[in-house]
């Protein structure tokens, strides 16, 4: 029998209610490996709030506390405040809320969150749009993708600004540590969530988690898809611990058209705005790269 | 289950195990393993959204009560041992 590469105990249990191969519930399923037992949850409104099942059931086996849209930053922070003033320190707080409820909604919370630098991690996954309200466009939607709210049709009104930066705008708050995660590699996920744990102060991370429903496309491609994300370029893995950036992989570069047009959602994008979109994707991973190659330079001079 | 209004705690705390909730009949298309090509990788177990794979001694088991069918686990299948068969087959 080959040896497993991710743990085998199962806090999440079948009969949630997320759609066919949704890439949120394998964030959970991940980070709840990662986590263990021992942890609480706090989720916002957001896919999650509606996935563990109609009142009484539940398929997470740690406690979990629904908090409102924007609170998550918030709730995360009394959690750990509670757990400080009774004395328990081996407990895990976790943030998990959408990208509709970090970057647009919660983010003020958030923001204060890393701000204080309490001892939380906080979870974005990332689906591109508000999914569980029937796909509404988010600061997290990228251009040129259809919602219901940047509608197609003759117009093309289709989504015009660019994918809210999460990870930088986390990164300016010079917390401990800042990940991107993607559900079709599961171990690197589970790496990082771990690592995220065991370092003190506010933790940030971004897990690209496909939504067919939504990119209106077959379940049965959700890790396909996440897989070509990363190779297109349009979701980079990386970790940014104590301000130096680490790229975890570097693969080798495929063609952008041919991953926005696996989803209907980008079926209608003109030719010019591919190239565009390439371009702009191209340059913010070249960016990386020069930050990669700065945090080494830095790290092989000692300071002054 | 509560059946009078009394029993509803005034704070809504979810406690029953959601296994109880069959999700099966959402499927359109049923994975079946082929366990003869099976190389037990567990690359279906990993990938599969509703936990709805045990590793068997011969190969993935599957819980049909639960399992959605969104077909993940024939895709990403290695050795392609996977198969969708339509339900109504």
């Amino acid at each position: 029998m080959a040896k497993l590469t991710i743990p085998e105990d199962e806090l999440m249990s079948p009969g949630h209610m997320g759609c066919l191969g949704c890439g949120a519930t394998l964030a959970m399923r991940y980070v709840l490996k990662a986590a263990g037992r021992r942890t609480i949850l706090s989720i916002p409104a957001c896919c999650w709030a509606v996935m563990p099942g109609v009142w009484p059931n539940t398929c997470l086996q740690v406690p979990e506390l629904y908090t409102p849209f924007e609170t998550t930053g918030a709730s995360i922070s009394g959690i750990r405040a509670a757990l400080d003033a009774t004395g328990q320190n081996d407990v895990n707080v976790i943030g998990f809320a959408g990208d509709g409820g970090t970057a647009d909604i919660g983010i003020q919370a958030l923001s204060g969150t890393a701000d204080r630098n309490d001892d939380v991690l906080y979870i974005m996954y990332d689906n591109e749009a508000y999914m569980n309200t029937g796909i509404q466009r988010s600061g997290s939607t990228p251009i040129g993708a259809w919602t219901t709210t940047t509608p197609v049709g003759t117009t093309g009104s289709w989504e015009k600004s660019p994918k809210k930066n999460m990870v930088a705008i986390m990164a300016a708050h010079r917390i401990p540590y800042v990940a991107t995660a993607s559900v079709a590699y599961p171990e690197d996920l589970i790496r990082k969530v771990q690592k995220a744990l065991t370092i003190k102060g506010t933790k940030f991370m971004h897990i690209f988690a496909p939504c067919p429903t939504g990119w209106k496309m077959d379940p049965g491609l959700s890790i396909k898809i996440a897989k070509e994300a990363l190779s297109c370029r349009a979701f980079n893995l990386f970790e940014i611990e104590g301000g130096s950036y680490k790229i975890n992989m570097k693969p080798k570069k495929t063609s952008l058209k041919e991953y926005l047009f696996k989803q209907g959602r980008f079926k209608h994008m003109p030719e010019d705005l591919i190239n565009e979109l390439e371009t702009d994707l191209d340059r913010a991973y070249d960016e990386l790269l020069r930050l990669e190659s700065l945090s080494l330079e830095r790290a092989k001079v000692p300071d002054a | 289950m509560p059946q009078t209004i009394d029993e509803i705690p005034p704070t809504p705390i979810n406690t029953v195990d959601s296994k109880t909730v069959k999700t099966g009949g959402w499927r359109a298309f049923r994975p079946v393993c082929h366990y003869e090509k099976c190389i037990r990788c567990w690359t279906c177990w990993k990938f599969c959204p509703d936990v709805s794979i045990s590793l068997g001694e011969e190969g993935p088991i599957y819980d049909y009560d639960h399992c959605k069918g969104c077909g993940i686990c024939a895709n990403e299948c290695p050795v392609k041992c996977i198969e969708m068969v339509p339900e109504n087959k």
